[in-house]
Protein backbone atom coordinates (compact mmCIF):
# COMPACT_ATOMS: atom_id res chain seq x y z
CA UNK A 1 0.00 0.00 0.00
CA UNK A 2 1.13 3.52 -0.85
CA UNK A 3 2.20 6.11 1.56
CA UNK A 4 3.79 9.55 2.30
CA UNK A 5 5.97 10.03 5.20
CA UNK A 6 4.65 12.86 7.04
CA UNK A 7 7.90 13.41 9.14
CA UNK A 8 10.93 11.61 8.49
CA UNK A 9 14.93 13.24 9.69
CA UNK A 10 16.30 11.15 7.01
CA UNK A 11 19.83 12.69 6.96
CA UNK A 12 20.33 10.72 10.31
CA UNK A 13 18.96 7.54 8.33
CA UNK A 14 20.86 5.46 6.06
CA UNK A 15 20.06 4.53 2.11
CA UNK A 16 19.15 0.96 3.49
CA UNK A 17 16.26 3.11 5.39
CA UNK A 18 15.04 4.74 1.83
CA UNK A 19 15.17 1.23 0.25
CA UNK A 20 12.93 -0.25 2.89
CA UNK A 21 10.45 2.72 3.39
CA UNK A 22 10.26 2.27 -0.78
CA UNK A 23 9.99 -1.40 -0.49
CA UNK A 24 7.03 -1.05 1.74
CA UNK A 25 4.97 1.93 -0.36
CA UNK A 26 6.76 4.97 0.91
CA UNK A 27 6.54 7.50 -2.54
CA UNK A 28 7.26 10.95 -0.73
CA UNK A 29 8.77 12.18 2.57
CA UNK A 30 8.58 15.34 4.54
CA UNK A 31 11.60 16.16 6.13
CA UNK A 32 11.74 19.05 9.04
CA UNK A 33 14.72 21.09 10.50
CA UNK A 34 15.78 19.08 13.30
CA UNK A 35 18.67 19.00 16.21
CA UNK A 36 21.55 17.17 15.19
CA UNK A 37 21.79 15.59 18.97
CA UNK A 38 24.64 18.42 19.45
CA UNK A 39 24.26 22.29 19.20
CA UNK A 40 25.71 23.65 16.08
CA UNK A 41 28.43 26.40 16.91
CA UNK A 42 27.43 29.13 13.76
CA UNK A 43 24.88 30.34 11.25
CA UNK A 44 26.78 28.92 8.61
CA UNK A 45 26.28 25.57 10.07
CA UNK A 46 22.75 25.93 9.32
CA UNK A 47 23.20 26.75 6.01
CA UNK A 48 25.58 23.75 5.45
CA UNK A 49 22.45 21.69 7.25
CA UNK A 50 19.78 23.63 4.43
CA UNK A 51 21.58 23.12 1.53
CA UNK A 52 21.86 18.89 2.64
CA UNK A 53 18.25 19.02 2.73
CA UNK A 54 17.74 21.19 -0.36
CA UNK A 55 20.02 19.95 -2.51
CA UNK A 56 21.59 16.23 -1.26
CA UNK A 57 18.50 14.90 0.03
CA UNK A 58 16.19 14.74 -2.62
CA UNK A 59 18.77 12.98 -4.66
CA UNK A 60 19.54 10.66 -2.03
CA UNK A 61 15.67 9.60 -2.24
CA UNK A 62 15.25 10.36 -5.67
CA UNK A 63 17.69 6.75 -6.15
CA UNK A 64 14.30 5.04 -4.56
CA UNK A 65 11.68 6.84 -6.53
CA UNK A 66 10.87 8.76 -2.92
CA UNK A 67 10.13 12.39 -3.40
CA UNK A 68 11.68 14.49 -1.20
CA UNK A 69 9.96 17.79 0.54
CA UNK A 70 11.62 19.54 3.64
CA UNK A 71 10.81 22.38 6.18
CA UNK A 72 13.64 24.92 7.93
CA UNK A 73 14.29 26.45 10.87
CA UNK A 74 16.20 26.65 13.88
CA UNK A 75 14.70 23.81 16.04
CA UNK A 76 13.75 24.22 19.25
CA UNK A 77 16.40 21.95 21.04
CA UNK A 78 18.24 25.18 20.30
CA UNK A 79 16.02 27.42 20.17
CA UNK A 80 17.24 29.00 23.82
CA UNK A 81 20.21 30.51 22.49
CA UNK A 82 18.63 33.95 20.90
CA UNK A 83 21.65 34.94 19.64
CA UNK A 84 22.42 32.21 17.14
CA UNK A 85 18.78 32.19 16.47
CA UNK A 86 18.10 35.49 14.89
CA UNK A 87 20.69 35.20 12.95
CA UNK A 88 19.43 31.76 11.23
CA UNK A 89 16.25 32.95 10.94
CA UNK A 90 17.58 35.97 8.90
CA UNK A 91 19.35 33.72 6.36
CA UNK A 92 16.12 31.71 5.91
CA UNK A 93 14.49 32.81 3.52
CA UNK A 94 16.98 32.79 0.49
CA UNK A 95 16.27 28.86 0.62
CA UNK A 96 12.68 29.58 0.77
CA UNK A 97 11.91 29.86 -2.94
CA UNK A 98 14.00 25.97 -3.49
CA UNK A 99 11.76 23.74 -5.52
CA UNK A 100 11.23 21.06 -2.14
CA UNK A 101 10.87 23.50 0.46
CA UNK A 102 7.03 23.70 1.91
CA UNK A 103 7.46 26.24 4.92
CA UNK A 104 9.11 26.27 8.55
CA UNK A 105 9.34 23.59 10.46
CA UNK A 106 10.04 22.09 12.99
CA UNK A 107 9.17 24.86 14.85
CA UNK A 108 7.98 24.71 18.88
CA UNK A 109 9.43 25.04 22.24
CA UNK A 110 11.41 21.85 24.12
CA UNK A 111 11.97 22.51 27.30
CA UNK A 112 9.49 25.95 27.71
CA UNK A 113 11.64 28.74 28.40
CA UNK A 114 11.42 32.18 27.67
CA UNK A 115 13.67 31.99 25.00
CA UNK A 116 12.27 28.94 22.98
CA UNK A 117 9.04 30.98 23.20
CA UNK A 118 10.71 33.64 21.56
CA UNK A 119 12.37 32.17 18.98
CA UNK A 120 9.44 30.38 18.07
CA UNK A 121 7.56 33.18 17.67
CA UNK A 122 10.61 34.69 15.38
CA UNK A 123 9.86 31.73 13.09
CA UNK A 124 5.95 32.12 13.30
CA UNK A 125 6.05 35.77 11.51
CA UNK A 126 8.51 34.32 9.19
CA UNK A 127 6.02 32.17 8.35
CA UNK A 128 3.55 34.71 8.16
CA UNK A 129 5.47 37.69 6.35
CA UNK A 130 6.73 34.60 3.73
CA UNK A 131 3.41 33.08 3.61
CA UNK A 132 4.70 29.83 4.37
CA UNK A 133 3.18 26.75 5.91
CA UNK A 134 4.12 25.59 9.39
CA UNK A 135 5.30 22.41 10.82
CA UNK A 136 5.21 22.24 14.48
CA UNK A 137 7.05 19.99 17.23
CA UNK A 138 5.43 19.72 20.48
CA UNK A 139 7.88 18.79 23.79
CA UNK A 140 8.11 15.45 25.14
CA UNK A 141 7.19 13.56 28.23
CA UNK A 142 6.25 15.97 30.37
CA UNK A 143 6.34 19.07 28.92
CA UNK A 144 4.45 18.32 26.06
CA UNK A 145 0.97 19.38 28.24
CA UNK A 146 2.19 22.63 29.25
CA UNK A 147 4.06 23.09 26.00
CA UNK A 148 1.11 22.46 23.31
CA UNK A 149 -0.79 24.58 25.62
CA UNK A 150 1.69 27.76 25.20
CA UNK A 151 1.91 26.86 21.42
CA UNK A 152 -1.70 26.72 20.61
CA UNK A 153 -1.96 30.20 22.77
CA UNK A 154 1.10 31.81 20.96
CA UNK A 155 -0.29 30.62 17.51
CA UNK A 156 -4.02 32.39 18.19
CA UNK A 157 -2.17 35.71 18.70
CA UNK A 158 -1.09 35.30 15.05
CA UNK A 159 -4.25 37.06 13.44
CA UNK A 160 -2.98 36.31 10.21
CA UNK A 161 -2.29 32.86 10.54
CA UNK A 162 -4.44 30.03 9.01
CA UNK A 163 -4.79 27.36 10.94
CA UNK A 164 -5.37 24.91 8.24
CA UNK A 165 -1.82 25.57 6.71
CA UNK A 166 -0.28 24.93 10.15
CA UNK A 167 0.22 20.93 11.68
CA UNK A 168 0.94 20.75 14.73
CA UNK A 169 2.83 17.36 15.63
CA UNK A 170 3.42 14.90 18.22
CA UNK A 171 -0.15 14.55 19.56
CA UNK A 172 -1.29 12.70 22.54
CA UNK A 173 -4.46 11.60 24.48
CA UNK A 174 -3.77 14.99 26.65
CA UNK A 175 -2.87 17.03 23.70
CA UNK A 176 -5.31 16.27 20.16
CA UNK A 177 -8.03 17.89 21.30
CA UNK A 178 -6.43 21.54 21.71
CA UNK A 179 -4.93 21.04 18.52
CA UNK A 180 -7.71 20.02 16.67
CA UNK A 181 -10.46 22.24 17.87
CA UNK A 182 -8.21 25.13 17.42
CA UNK A 183 -8.41 24.18 13.41
CA UNK A 184 -4.93 22.75 13.20
CA UNK A 185 -3.81 20.06 11.86
CA UNK A 186 -2.17 17.19 13.93
CA UNK A 187 0.35 14.08 13.86
CA UNK A 188 0.94 11.33 15.81
CA UNK A 189 4.30 9.51 15.76
CA UNK A 190 4.92 6.21 16.13
CA UNK A 191 7.97 6.20 18.47
CA UNK A 192 9.06 2.69 19.98
CA UNK A 193 9.16 4.74 23.81
CA UNK A 194 8.40 8.21 23.85
CA UNK A 195 5.30 9.31 21.97
CA UNK A 196 2.49 7.04 20.57
CA UNK A 197 2.38 3.20 19.73
CA UNK A 198 0.69 2.10 16.62
CA UNK A 199 -2.16 0.65 19.07
CA UNK A 200 -2.53 4.10 20.90
CA UNK A 201 -2.37 5.71 17.61
CA UNK A 202 -5.27 3.93 16.21
CA UNK A 203 -7.37 4.24 19.47
CA UNK A 204 -6.83 7.66 18.72
CA UNK A 205 -8.09 7.89 15.38
CA UNK A 206 -10.86 5.50 16.58
CA UNK A 207 -12.15 7.99 19.92
CA UNK A 208 -11.29 11.41 17.13
CA UNK A 209 -12.13 10.43 13.57
CA UNK A 210 -9.58 11.24 10.37
CA UNK A 211 -10.42 14.55 9.61
CA UNK A 212 -6.93 16.75 10.26
CA UNK A 213 -4.82 13.75 11.76
CA UNK A 214 -1.69 12.50 9.80
CA UNK A 215 0.61 9.46 11.02
CA UNK A 216 4.06 9.58 11.13
CA UNK A 217 7.43 7.53 12.18
CA UNK A 218 9.31 11.09 13.19
CA UNK A 219 12.34 8.61 12.63
CA UNK A 220 15.99 10.50 13.56
CA UNK A 221 19.01 9.66 14.78
CA UNK A 222 17.91 8.44 18.06
CA UNK A 223 15.69 5.00 18.55
CA UNK A 224 12.57 5.25 15.96
CA UNK A 225 11.66 2.72 13.35
CA UNK A 226 11.54 4.55 9.51
CA UNK A 227 9.08 1.76 8.56
CA UNK A 228 6.39 2.55 11.19
CA UNK A 229 3.61 3.30 9.05
CA UNK A 230 3.34 0.07 7.72
CA UNK A 231 3.15 -1.16 11.17
CA UNK A 232 0.39 1.22 12.30
CA UNK A 233 -1.34 0.03 8.89
CA UNK A 234 -1.18 -3.58 10.12
CA UNK A 235 -2.70 -2.03 13.37
CA UNK A 236 -5.42 -0.52 11.71
CA UNK A 237 -6.51 -4.51 9.64
CA UNK A 238 -6.31 -6.07 12.79
CA UNK A 239 -9.05 -4.34 13.66
CA UNK A 240 -11.38 -4.46 11.04
CA UNK A 241 -10.72 -1.10 9.87
CA UNK A 242 -11.01 -0.78 5.75
CA UNK A 243 -8.29 -0.28 3.64
CA UNK A 244 -9.88 2.84 1.79
CA UNK A 245 -9.37 4.01 5.99
CA UNK A 246 -6.06 3.37 5.84
CA UNK A 247 -5.48 5.17 2.72
CA UNK A 248 -6.91 7.94 4.38
CA UNK A 249 -4.71 7.70 7.26
CA UNK A 250 -1.17 7.09 5.68
CA UNK A 251 -1.21 9.01 1.97
CA UNK A 252 -4.92 11.23 1.60
CA UNK A 253 -4.70 13.23 5.15
CA UNK A 254 -1.06 13.34 4.34
CA UNK A 255 -1.40 14.66 0.48
CA UNK A 256 -4.51 17.18 1.72
CA UNK A 257 -2.28 18.97 3.90
CA UNK A 258 1.17 19.09 2.24
CA UNK A 259 -0.64 20.19 -1.21
CA UNK A 260 -1.95 23.28 0.33
CA UNK A 261 1.86 23.96 -1.00
CA UNK A 262 2.16 24.69 -4.58
CA UNK A 263 5.59 23.17 -4.75
CA UNK A 264 3.91 19.57 -3.31
CA UNK A 265 2.72 17.27 -5.87
CA UNK A 266 1.87 13.81 -5.49
CA UNK A 267 3.51 10.74 -7.22
CA UNK A 268 2.70 10.65 -10.67
CA UNK A 269 2.13 14.44 -11.42
CA UNK A 270 5.61 15.67 -10.50
CA UNK A 271 7.26 17.06 -13.19
CA UNK A 272 9.74 14.79 -14.98
CA UNK A 273 13.23 15.41 -15.29
CA UNK A 274 14.24 16.79 -18.87
CA UNK A 275 15.85 13.77 -20.86
CA UNK A 276 18.98 15.21 -22.81
CA UNK A 277 18.11 15.31 -26.67
CA UNK A 278 20.36 12.60 -28.13
CA UNK A 279 23.34 14.40 -30.54
CA UNK B 1 -14.59 7.59 4.99
CA UNK B 2 -14.75 8.22 8.52
CA UNK B 3 -14.91 5.59 11.56
CA UNK B 4 -17.46 5.97 14.70
CA UNK B 5 -15.82 8.00 16.69
CA UNK B 6 -15.27 6.38 20.09
CA UNK B 7 -15.87 2.72 18.73
CA UNK B 8 -13.53 -0.18 18.41
CA UNK B 9 -14.95 -2.21 15.71
CA UNK B 10 -13.77 -5.90 17.33
CA UNK B 11 -15.94 -6.96 20.20
CA UNK B 12 -15.00 -7.15 23.66
CA UNK B 13 -14.28 -11.05 23.08
CA UNK B 14 -12.05 -10.25 19.90
CA UNK B 15 -10.38 -7.84 21.89
CA UNK B 16 -9.85 -9.91 24.13
CA UNK B 17 -8.32 -12.52 22.09
CA UNK B 18 -6.35 -10.12 20.36
CA UNK B 19 -4.72 -8.37 22.79
CA UNK B 20 -4.73 -10.22 26.18
CA UNK B 21 -1.30 -11.74 25.88
CA UNK B 22 0.70 -8.94 24.81
CA UNK B 23 -0.65 -7.13 27.76
CA UNK B 24 -0.30 -9.88 29.94
CA UNK B 25 3.46 -9.42 29.24
CA UNK B 26 3.38 -5.62 29.60
CA UNK B 27 1.59 -6.49 32.96
CA UNK B 28 4.46 -9.04 34.33
CA UNK B 29 7.08 -6.75 33.08
CA UNK B 30 5.69 -3.41 35.56
CA UNK B 31 5.56 -6.11 38.10
CA UNK B 32 9.61 -7.42 37.56
CA UNK B 33 10.55 -3.81 37.34
CA UNK B 34 9.31 -3.09 40.60
CA UNK B 35 10.70 -6.22 42.29
CA UNK B 36 13.87 -5.24 40.59
CA UNK B 37 13.87 -2.08 42.16
CA UNK B 38 13.54 -3.80 45.42
CA UNK B 39 16.49 -5.58 44.64
CA UNK B 40 18.41 -2.70 44.10
CA UNK B 41 21.71 -2.97 44.82
CA UNK B 42 22.05 -0.62 47.32
CA UNK B 43 18.32 -0.68 48.96
CA UNK B 44 17.93 2.81 48.61
CA UNK B 45 13.92 3.96 49.43
CA UNK B 46 11.72 3.66 46.04
CA UNK B 47 9.79 6.85 47.64
CA UNK B 48 12.67 9.07 47.26
CA UNK B 49 12.55 9.10 43.54
CA UNK B 50 9.86 11.44 42.03
CA UNK B 51 9.60 9.12 39.12
CA UNK B 52 8.49 6.56 41.07
CA UNK B 53 6.47 8.11 43.32
CA UNK B 54 4.02 8.68 40.39
CA UNK B 55 4.77 5.41 38.82
CA UNK B 56 2.80 4.22 41.90
CA UNK B 57 -0.33 6.70 41.32
CA UNK B 58 -0.21 5.53 37.91
CA UNK B 59 -0.86 1.75 39.44
CA UNK B 60 -3.63 3.66 40.86
CA UNK B 61 -5.51 4.79 37.62
CA UNK B 62 -5.09 1.06 36.08
CA UNK B 63 -7.68 -0.01 38.68
CA UNK B 64 -10.14 2.27 38.65
CA UNK B 65 -13.17 2.42 36.20
CA UNK B 66 -14.46 6.25 34.58
CA UNK B 67 -12.79 8.92 32.78
CA UNK B 68 -10.22 7.38 30.44
CA UNK B 69 -6.90 5.70 32.06
CA UNK B 70 -4.94 6.87 29.81
CA UNK B 71 -6.23 10.44 29.82
CA UNK B 72 -5.55 10.17 33.70
CA UNK B 73 -2.53 8.97 33.48
CA UNK B 74 -0.88 11.38 30.97
CA UNK B 75 -1.78 14.58 33.12
CA UNK B 76 -0.52 12.70 36.12
CA UNK B 77 2.99 12.80 34.22
CA UNK B 78 2.72 15.92 32.83
CA UNK B 79 3.93 19.52 34.49
CA UNK B 80 0.43 21.19 36.08
CA UNK B 81 2.48 24.19 36.08
CA UNK B 82 1.70 27.52 33.34
CA UNK B 83 4.58 29.41 33.62
CA UNK B 84 7.73 29.27 31.09
CA UNK B 85 11.30 28.24 32.85
CA UNK B 86 13.24 31.49 32.82
CA UNK B 87 16.46 29.32 32.21
CA UNK B 88 17.03 26.12 30.41
CA UNK B 89 18.03 23.58 32.79
CA UNK B 90 18.86 20.66 30.48
CA UNK B 91 17.97 19.57 27.26
CA UNK B 92 15.79 16.58 27.95
CA UNK B 93 12.43 15.70 29.61
CA UNK B 94 12.77 13.48 32.45
CA UNK B 95 9.31 11.40 31.74
CA UNK B 96 7.42 12.37 34.66
CA UNK B 97 6.67 15.62 36.46
CA UNK B 98 9.27 16.35 39.66
CA UNK B 99 6.87 17.64 42.13
CA UNK B 100 9.77 18.76 44.24
CA UNK B 101 11.25 21.46 41.18
CA UNK B 102 9.89 24.15 41.91
CA UNK B 103 10.92 23.97 46.09
CA UNK B 104 14.56 23.93 44.73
Amino acid sequence: MRYIEMHAHMVSRTTDDYERMALTGCVAVSEPAFWAGWDRSTPEGFEDYFRQLTEFEPKRAQQYHIQHYTWLCLNPKEGDDRKLATEVVKRIPKYLDRPGVLGIGEIGVNRITLNEIETFKDHVQLAVDHNQMILIHTPHLEDKYKGTKIIVDNLLKFQKLDPSRVLVDHAEEHTIDMILSNGFHTGLTLYPNTKVSAQRAVDLVEMYGTERICVASACDWGPSVPVALPYFMMEMRRRKHPESLIDTMVYRNPAAFLEQSPKFMLPGEAQPAAVPAAK
Amino acid sequence: MSVTKGVCPLTMRQIVDEYFIENRTKLLDIAAFLDRIERSSDQEDPSKDFRLRVFRKALDILSEDGQSRVLRMQMLLSDPTTAPRTVLDQKSAKGAWDDQEAAR
